[in-house]
């Protein structure tokens, strides 16, 4: 079987722009580690390698979504959901660096590229939507399940357009944008689609198991801004 | 760690060794979305080489790290794709959770009773 996952490869968008994002990428996982310290106690920080392995796993799962084309989950608002947004981008990030050093998945100079799309801009917007989307809807294994169905779509779609973002910056070729734009956004709506159903599975059976573990659960039940025992 | 996270921690990692080991295998190896939007309007030959026309992919390069041995998720020098790909994925899954577990142990933070052997935070 030959597993090509969703990841820039190499030439695609040129070294300045490819070198600028990899400072990008650092300048913001270092961020979101101070950000994540916060959150990591005895109980996260396994939890959280859990997410990033359960990521890599379903990372591997392509499903067809147009004849002879296929996609598979990116894990953002998955991760959003059950780890919180600053460790979730550090999982996605692991993954997507044990994919390029040791499965030679995505560029090794396109690492910032890809780390931007996934784990950054997908993350973000998943935990937005999350954000949002819990003020609305219950906090019930459903209310979660519909959440990370509707955060996975439009997350997918938004990484997607990171790549355009890039590309418009850097591209070795000369394709329209709005081609590139649209074609992406199009296919990714699919990919989303399928990228929501499992991550709605998952968070849902989480949420059944072990409701104390979802991040999103366990922060919405209290005020947002009361930081209970963390001493500044 | 508390006994039922440890549990909760094995049955996840169980779960993912099956879908890396297992269901990896029934997997679509179509181009994904990206890879198939780059490669849309160009012609391929039955190698996959670029063959004429423009496309985002045109100015692919190779892998820096191609030659590694769990390299496109197989095991080089295992002949069974089956058992190559579901090796593959299980050592991933593992790493991954070393990996990530071992750093964000790391990164954690310690609770005051953590410290109490040394000067104190």
């Amino acid at each position: 079987m030959e597993t090509t996952a969703m990841h820039i490869a190499n030439g695609i968008v040129d070294g300045p722009v490819s070198a600028a994002f990899a400072v990008l990428a650092v300048a913001a996982l270092a961020f979101c580690v101070r950000k994540a310290r916060n959150d990591l106690d005895e109980r996260l920080a396994p939890m959280a390698g859990l997410v990033a392995a359960f990521i890599f796993a379903v990372q591997m799962l392509n499903f067809q979504v147009l004849p002879g084309v296929s996609g598979h989950l990116l894990g953002g608002t998955l991760a959003v959901i059950l780890v919180g947004p600053w460790v979730g981008a550090l999982c996605v990030s692991t993954v997507l660096i044990v994919q390029c050093l040791l499965f030679a998945d995505g560029g090794l100079t396109a690492l910032g590229l890809n780390i931007t799309n996934m784990a950054l801009l997908g993350t973000a917007a998943g935990y937005l939507l999350v954000a949002g989307l819990l003020r609305i809807l219950p906090k019930t294994a459903s209310g979660l399940a519909a959440t990370a169905f509707v955060a996975s779509v439009i997350s997918v779609v938004v990484a997607s357009q990171g790549f355009v973002l890039e590309y418009a910056l850097g591209g070795t070729t000369e394709l329209s944008l709005p081609w590139v734009s649209g074609t992406m956004a199009g296919v990714h709506v699919l990919i989303g689609i399928g990228e929501g159903l499992i991550a709605a599975t998952t968070v849902a059976t989480v949420a059944k198991v072990r409701p104390d573990l979802v991040y999103a659960l366990r922060r919405f039940r209290r005020p947002a801004f009361a930081k209970v025992g963390v001493n500044a | 760690m508390s006994k039922r996270l440890g549990w909760f921690l094995a049955g996840g990692l169980l779960v993912a060794l099956l879908l890396a080991g297992v269901v990896s295998n029934f997997a679509s190896s179509s181009p994904d979305g990206l890879d198939a939007t780059a490669r849309e309007g160009c012609t391929f030959n039955a190698a996959g080489e670029i063959t004429g026309g423009t496309c985002i992919a045109q100015q692919e390069g190779e892998h820096q790290l191609g030659d590694s041995p769990l390299a496109d998720y197989g095991i080089r020098g295992v002949g069974n794709s089956f058992l190559s790909t579901a090796l593959a994925g299980a050592a991933g899954v593992l790493i991954t959770f070393g990996a990530g577990a071992g750093l964000f142990w790391v990164a954690r933070r310690r609770r005051p009773a953590d410290d109490r052997s040394g000067t104190g935070v």
